[in-house]
């Protein structure tokens, strides 16, 4: 890959993404037309807004007066500037409220899928290495569990075990009320908080990760240039490291960015039962009182991160593979 | 099919998934006889352990509800919202991805813009959304499930469609001026369906774990005992009666676990040129 091509291929792809967002807008603004109520309602959320100047400037934004497909102009406009309405629960702006909480769902995002990838990629070549045994059958066994629980209920499970019973770890929050504020104290008390939750997050995605990763790294035992690297007189541990597990991770690389949208699915439920107060939280309290402007500009703001995390992964498998030329 | 069945009934894993699958089948239809009392009626004193009362087995929940009843009918729910969401999003899918795959060209590249639309939006927020807007009922989270549950479908049915519409028999049933629609519907469908079955099966699966996080949160139905909702209840109990979450948990997780170990064997049986992989 040609280092001066990346910022033209990382502007093309975000230019082949700009249909892909209208269109979201636009299911979001049929979505708005299904609701029961007019768009004035739902965009207040019932809130019975009664200031006539903020009904007039609603009526102005939305083109309330004009024909639907000139409303639909108006609502694409001002989402692209950012503008996802007002939200009367939180008394603030919308994009306000949602990026006010991305920064703890993000850290609950990432450290889940860091996790898996630990576990499921770690097990995957484990699995490999000793494929045919006992060991092979205990972890693929596993991972067959844990892809079929639910994680919500995982994570209560482990709330049972780490929190109640041996209570080595919190039952739930993002930090202790009352505890340290700032410093080393402070990372230390969100990282104990942080433990099961990303484990619930992410043990669905380690058993994913560790069959792709056992299936990927056998096929990539068998390749020549292993057979090469053994005829060198490579030591194992090189081997299996540095050249077949180098070459089996692109298959785990892509489905972890063409998993972003799951993971932040899955995010809901768990931060619905570790009440940790992100993204997740914000849209079920917002799903439960119809703050519809709230859950809407979340349906958009996720699938923007969707998009934005498929252009990474495309950038990065290139780099992990040369082999690939991204037009 | 008699050679792939034969070939599924070597498959360990699969014939115990289909074991399996049929006592809950069972026990679903059979839970009116089983268990006449309404699930949602209170019969005993809340939240009395499995074992501690032999009236009921399995204990009750946190206002009295018999478990094993709740268990019982929450299979029929939790059954009935799987399959009814994967087969209505085969029936979608398959329809997108056999007229993107036989027509090709503009279509196609419409279809497939649709396609890629839809996997944009994150599934639990898109089926959030849907149902607080639709509100909650069981049909309601059908459908939300199924919209969400399509675009895998549809690009696999496009990827077979692709590799047989140029085959003899499709051109020969062309020049004869066969409509297009039969020829689809008749002709290459039957011989698309395998992998579209296995994959359509797995759904199921991913359907119940919507269904359960749906419930979990307490957006499903509010007249209908699921087995993600008792997992929600139980979550103010986790202190002291955790069983009610547990049970229903590992309900859900050994339907899950039987649709892929059952998904995994037609692979096996069904693409014969696909095993070992």
């Amino acid at each position: 890959m040609r280092r001066s091509a990346v910022p033209r291929i990382i502007l093309r792809r975000l230019v082949a993404a700009v249909p892909l967002l209208l269109g979201v807008i636009v299911i979001n603004f049929c979505l708005i037309q299904a609701a029961p109520g007019s768009f004035m309602d739902v965009m207040t959320s019932d809130s019975q807004v009664t200031d006539p100047a903020m009904i007039d400037h609603l009526r102005q934004v939305y083109g309330l007066d004009k024909p639907a497909w000139m409303q639909l102009l108006h609502y694409v406009w001002s989402i692209v500037q950012g503008d996802f309405g007002y939200s009367y629960r939180q008394n603030q702006p919308v994009l306000d409220a949602i990026l006010e909480r991305a920064p703890a769902t993000l850290l609950l995002m990432v450290s889940g899928l860091a996790l898996a990838a630990v576990i499921g990629i770690t097990a995957g070549i484990l699995a490999s290495l000793a494929v045919g045994t006992v060991w092979d059958s205990v972890i693929t066994g596993i991972a067959l569990l844990c892809f079929a629980a639910p994680s919500f209920w995982l994570g209560l499970m482990l709330i049972v075990l780490f929190a109640v019973k041996l209570e080595w770890l919190p039952v739930g929050g993002l930090q202790t009320i009352g505890g340290p504020d700032g410093g080393g104290g402070m990372v230390l008390d969100v990282a104990r908080h942080l433990v099961l939750p990303a484990l619930s997050l992410g043990l669905f995605y380690a058993a994913f990760y560790t069959r792709v990763m056992r299936a990927s790294m056998l096929d990539a035992l068998r390749m020549d240039f292993v057979r090469t690297a053994r005829a060198k007189g490579l030591g194992r541990a090189r081997i299996v490291l540095a050249y077949a597990a180098r070459n089996a991770l692109l298959p785990v690389v892509t489905i972890l960015g063409l998993q972003m949208g799951t993971v932040l699915a899955g995010s809901i439920t768990i931060e619905t039962v570790f009440g940790w107060p992100g993204i997740g939280l914000l849209l079920l309290d917002s799903v439960m009182s119809r703050n519809y402007p709230v859950v809407l500009g979340i349906l958009v703001l996720s699938a923007t991160l969707v998009v934005l995390a498929n252009i990474a992964v495309d950038l990065l498998y290139m780099r992990l593979d040369p082999r690939i030329v991204l037009r | 099919m008699p050679e792939g069945l034969r070939r599924f009934a070597r498959n360990r894993g699969g014939l115990l998934g289909a074991g399996v699958l049929l006592v809950v089948l069972a026990l679903a239809l059979l839970a009116p006889v089983l268990s006449p009392v309404a699930p949602l009626r209170i019969v005993a004193p809340p939240e009395l352990w499995p074992g501690e009362n032999p009236r009921y087995p399995l204990g009750t929940d946190s206002v009295g509800h018999d478990m094993a009843a709740l268990l019982l009918w929450g299979a029929r729910a939790t059954l009935l919202v799987g399959v009814s969401a994967s087969l209505a999003a085969t029936v979608l899918g398959t329809a997108v991805g056999a007229l993107a795959g036989y027509y090709g060209g503009r279509v196609d590249a419409g279809l497939t813009k649709l396609t890629e639309l839809f996997q944009t939006i994150p599934n639990l927020v898109f089926i959030l959304t849907i149902v607080v807007i639709l509100g909650p009922k069981l049909s309601h989270t059908i459908i939300a499930i199924a919209v969400v549950s399509w675009t895998p479908l549809a690009r696999l049915a496009r990827a077979e469609f692709l590799a047989l519409r140029d085959r003899e028999f499709v051109q020969a049933c062309r020049t004869m001026n066969m409509p297009g629609w039969r020829i689809i519907l008749f002709e290459v469908l039957p011989n698309a369906l395998p992998p579209i079955i296995v994959l359509s099966s797995l759904t199921v699966a991913s359907a119940i774990l919507f269904e359960a996080a749906l419930s979990f949160l307490g957006l499903g139905d509010p007249d209908v005992a699921t087995w993600g909702r008792l997992v929600g209840e139980g979550k103010e109990l986790i202190r002291s009666s955790w069983y009610v979450s547990a049970l229903p948990g590992v309900a859900i997780m050994l339907v899950v676990l039987s649709l892929n170990l059952v998904g995994d064997g037609l692979n096996d049986a069904l693409n014969p040129k696909l095993r070992d992989r």
